[in-house]
């Protein structure tokens, strides 16, 4: 007996959307087992989650909350993902664009036609996002320098240089000694729409399609799809693979930027402590989930943004930690990525006979 | 002097848990795996250890099972990683978020009846400084030679870790793992077993490091503990240039910036704490680049070549 894996010639559909479904049932199989051990009743414990996320307009309000930024970083890093570049700095992107906005909502807002100030504040954030971009999209392209490293010590100095502002040159004289700046004037506020959620929200289909048919349906989108499934192949096919590559990074920060921006023009009009809740790292996780497709990646989005409002719907209601809906994003990951596996490769168990394990290794290299 | 011998103390002790996972992380990456699960596993191992140490009082159990709990994640990422050949990177980050939510929910829910489950505030057995009385009036030395049972043990792990890599038979098929799996395989290593094995035994290493946190450098359970540790120490590992002999150096210098920015402080001093903290992070940047730079010049400084690739022994 031989177990083989074999790989697929084209992804399987129907294991596309098995193995995220599947992969979520165990997950709550999982979680009622850590929920039982913890003294919990995992029914009880998963309908209270469920109502807390979607059961209340208020629920349900800050579940689109978290979802904003979950869902443009996942986008974001997707389409970093598609070229193979492993962008995990979504997340200092994202604060550098919410430095940015608050830089022209503080210090231009007031001088600046009222109209004009909530464009330009999304602007600054869009361009921001994509120059810390750049840095590790230079690095790689320039000089191969590994951008995985890279795109994460930058995290942390974006999330360090946004901690001196608001605790140094930005502080508000007026804060009590609060950690943040001042308060934005309401030109440079993004409207509210439901409950906490803003407009910020209709950034996501718009974004999800645009990249969806610049992906699908134009030349620049074939490009990247061979340059992801092969450099070389690209290179010989006489596409500019670096500039591309640092093309479509570029675009990737530009968009975590965003998520940045609508943190703070949108949430807290200030920049303040708790605008980087390591949404950056939960984008890596989504837009795997969603397999890459800028599609499902709202939805992926929402369901994590769910989870997270569960999990302070149950300390509240129940008493349990809040970290429950961590746990729970965990849990759902881990069959997840063992499951991603089947959509790449067959298995087959072979008998004893070598000859026919032979044929499957051929196969498997065609 | 007793200023730089103090602040030399503080900085090996500080040190001591960055070098553990250091040591581990090199080991797992050395046979082509990273894993970016570090902080998660240090938290684990924080909380379990403290909690082991709490109700039974006894360090070696408490270390007993923060290991164990290390080994476990280590053996998940290898399996994700390895068996089920998942992408490195989402692997490691999926431990880190789990490992990060399950420890503070463990934090809140392991302690006893009477502090309402929770750890927090709780005090159990704890690593106490052995200092030896014929050195302690030795500026320098003296620092090295006042500290815990863990910190000693890291005087021996570093060169042990160096000599094994560099100078013995299975170092050196470690070494041509994370180079070259084919080769090594060709050469009748089982690769996939030594990944198991290397990457299991660096989630112990990095499981120490986690423990020495909760039990010596800041005794009992709190939140968040590592302060990031995790990632600094993904940065160390490119600052050693992945040879555990350097690890002290990047070690001594993230802790010393530590320890002279309590100082710098404490002084009054204007150069803003955001900035000196940036440090590390700006400094590994550049040590990759320069790194990177040297590798084009083909003089083999770096990375493991074969790091983060998945080994398909049916794909060759």
């Amino acid at each position: 007996m031989k177990v083989v894996f074999e790989k697929r010639r084209s992804r399987a559909r129907g294991v596309l959307f098995a193995v995220p479904a599947l992969s979520f049932m165990i997950s709550l199989l999982l979680t009622g087992i850590v929920l039982l051990i913890a003294d919990a009743d995992p029914v009880e414990t998963f309908a209270s989650m469920a109502s807390g996320a979607f059961g209340s307009s208020n629920g349900f309000s800050e579940t689109l909350v978290k979802t904003i930024p979950l869902a443009l970083t996942g986008l974001a890093v997707a389409l970093a993902f598609k070229l193979r570049f492993w962008n995990i700095g979504a997340e200092g992107q994202l604060v550098l664009g919410g430095i940015a906005a608050s830089w022209v909502a503080l210090f231009f807002g007031p001088s600046l036609p009222a109209p004009l100030v909530l464009p330009l504040c999304i602007v600054a954030g869009l361009v921001a996002g994509a120059l810390w971009a750049g840095i590790p999209g230079l690095l790689k392209t320039r000089l191969s320098v590994d951008e995985t490293l890279v795109t994460l010590m930058l995290n942390y100095v974006a999330i360090l240089f946004a901690e001196y502002l608001y605790y140094g040159p930005w502080r508000d004289p007026k804060g009590y000694g609060f950690p943040g700046s001042a308060p934005f004037i309401e030109a440079a506020w993004l409207p509210r729409i439901f409950g906490r959620a803003h407009a910020g929200i209709w950034f996501i289909p718009v974004i999800a399609l645009l990249l969806w048919i610049l992906l699908r349906r134009t030349r620049w989108g074939f490009e990247l799809s061979i340059i992801g499934a092969s450099p070389r192949a690209a290179r010989y096919q006489g596409i500019a693979v670096q500039r591309n590559i640092l093309l479509a990074v570029l675009l990737s920060g530009a968009i975590s930027g965003l998520a940045g921006a609508c943190e703070v023009t949108g949430i807290s009009h200030r920049l303040q402590q708790g605008l980087n809740l390591g949404y950056g790292f939960t984008a890596i996780i989504i837009a795997w989930m969603s397999q890459l497709n800028p599609l499902a990646i709202p939805f992926v989005a929402l369901l994590m943004g769910g989870i997270l409002v569960g999990g302070d719907q149950v300390q509240m209601m129940m008493g349990l930690p809040s970290a429950m809906g961590t746990v729970m994003q965990g849990l759902i990951l881990f069959p997840m990525l063992a499951g991603s596996l089947f959509t790449e490769y067959r298995i087959r168990i072979l008998g004893g006979k070598s000859k026919q394990s032979k044929e499957a290794c051929t196969e498997g290299e065609a | 002097m007793d200023m730089i011998t103090s602040i030399l103390a503080i900085t090996i002790r500080a040190g001591t848990s960055l070098v553990f996972a250091t040591v581990g992380e090199i080991f797992t990456e050395r046979a082509g795996i990273l894993n970016l699960g570090i902080e998660g596993i240090m938290l684990m191992s924080a909380v379990t250890g403290f909690a082991a140490s709490f109700y039974t009082q006894n360090l070696f159990i408490a270390l007993l099972v923060a290991a164990a709990v290390g080994a476990a994640m280590a053996a998940l990422h290898a399996f994700l990683t390895v068996t089920m050949r998942a992408n490195q990177v989402v692997s490691g980050l999926s431990i880190t978020l789990f490992g990060s939510g399950f420890a503070s929910f463990l934090g809140q829910r392991l302690g006893p009846a009477a502090n309402n489950f929770r750890l927090v505030g709780l005090k159990g057995a704890r690593f106490m400084p052995a200092s030896f009385e014929a050195v302690s009036d030795i500026p320098i030395v003296s620092a090295f030679l006042n500290q815990d049972l863990l910190t000693y043990l890291v005087y021996i792990l570093i060169p042990l870790s160096w000599f094994f890599l560099y100078k013995t038979r299975p170092g050196l098929w470690l070494r041509s793992i994370g180079e070259d799996p084919q080769t090594a395989d060709a050469m009748g290593i089982d690769v996939i077993k030594a990944k198991y094995f290397y990457t299991i035994l660096g989630g112990v290493f990095i499981a120490l490091g986690g423990a020495h946190l909760s039990l010596s450098y800041t005794p009992g359970w709190a939140e968040n503990i590592t302060g990031g540790r995790g990632w600094i120490v993904v940065a160390l590992v490119i600052f050693s240039m992945w040879n555990p002999a350097r690890s002290l150096w990047g070690a001594l210098l993230f802790g010393g910036i530590n320890a002279v920015q309590f100082r710098l402080q404490a002084s009054g001093t204007t150069i803003p704490a955001a900035f000196l903290n940036m440090l590390p992070y700006l400094g590994t940047i550049a040590v990759l680049v320069l790194m990177t730079w040297w590798e084009a010049l083909s003089k083999k400084v770096g990375a493991p070549a074969a790091l983060s690739q998945a080994y398909m022994r049916e794909d060759k």
